[in-house]
């Protein structure tokens, strides 16, 4: 061993025998499972909601500047791309959101069994499709 | 049978461990991640019935509806708290995935640069339209 941090790599199999431990496995030979995908789509999402609060800076500083430079951001925001940036950010903010939930769980020691890891897990995609469409849906019809 | 354990170094094992790992100050770190998540929660709720108040106002609807202080002072609770969370967030992934100390360093400190000007910004956008 030439650093101590090497004794972290070491461990012993059931049987007494000692091993160097396993590194995490490849990302090319890993299959992916429900699980491993959402909890790196908390990390997509939660940069996702980052690059989004630029368009909230810009809505408020919009505002603070006058009608002329809101109506700009109206604009952009009413356009193909803007209507497409604003609901990709809203169903990343819900993902996160919820995801989040479902980690605050976990941080206080509940839903550790995998089935429930499962379920919690599909419970925080329904969760994300039903509010972004119905958030969506009744956005729509006040405008 | 297990194999003995030698460790060679000329380093003291404190010096090698400090500022690796737990040697910073993860605890806080993590600690403040998920207490302005919780914060979040309720903040976000409330954006959410906002912006869907808000939906195709005119510039001077916005106004007069952050003009409330009650709102404005949501508001900038929710800036203020998201953009921390926002950086703390950044910093972990900046931490995990850039194996280049200087790199990283300069990354978290782009991501904490970044989240303060646009929190700033943001806050003194609330602050002009609440105080005008």
């Amino acid at each position: 061993m030439k650093d101590v941090r090497d004794a972290l790599m070491v461990a012993y199999t059931s049987d007494g025998k000692t091993v160097r431990r396993p590194l995490s496995p490849h990302l090319q030979i890993y299959a992916p499972q429900m699980t491993s995908i959402l909890s790196i789509m908390n990390r997509v999402t939660g940069i996702a909601v980052s690059v989004g609060t630029l368009l909230l800076v810009w809505w408020l500083v919009a505002a603070a500047a006058g009608p002329g430079a809101f109506a700009t951001v109206q604009g952009f925001v009413a356009s193909p791309v803007g209507l497409f940036v604003l609901f990709g950010w809203t169903a990343s903010l819900f993902f996160h959101f919820f995801n989040g939930i479902r980690h605050l769980a976990w941080d206080a020691g509940f839903g550790f069994d995998l089935p429930q890891t499962y379920a919690s897990g599909w419970a925080v995609v329904a969760a994300t499709a039903v509010s972004t469409v119905l958030v969506w849906a009744v956005g729509l019809w006040l405008l | 049978m297990r194999e003995s354990i030698s460790i060679d170094v000329r380093r003291s094992q404190l010096g090698r461990a400090r500022g690796v790992g737990a040697g910073h100050s993860g605890v806080g770190h993590w600690r403040s991640e998920r207490i302005t998540s919780i914060a979040l929660v309720p903040l976000t709720l409330w954006f959410i019935y906002a912006m869907l108040h808000l939906v195709g106002a005119p510039q001077p609807a916005v106004a007069a509806w952050v003009s409330n202080p009650i709102n404005a002072t949501l508001l900038l609770v929710l800036i203020f708290i998201t953009f921390q969370h926002m950086h703390l967030g950044l910093q972990v992934i900046c931490e995990d995935y850039v194996s280049n100390k200087w790199q990283m360093t300069l990354m978290i400190l782009g991501a904490k640069a970044g989240s303060l000007v646009l929190g700033l910004l943001a806050s003194v956008a609330v602050l002009k339209l609440a105080l005008t």
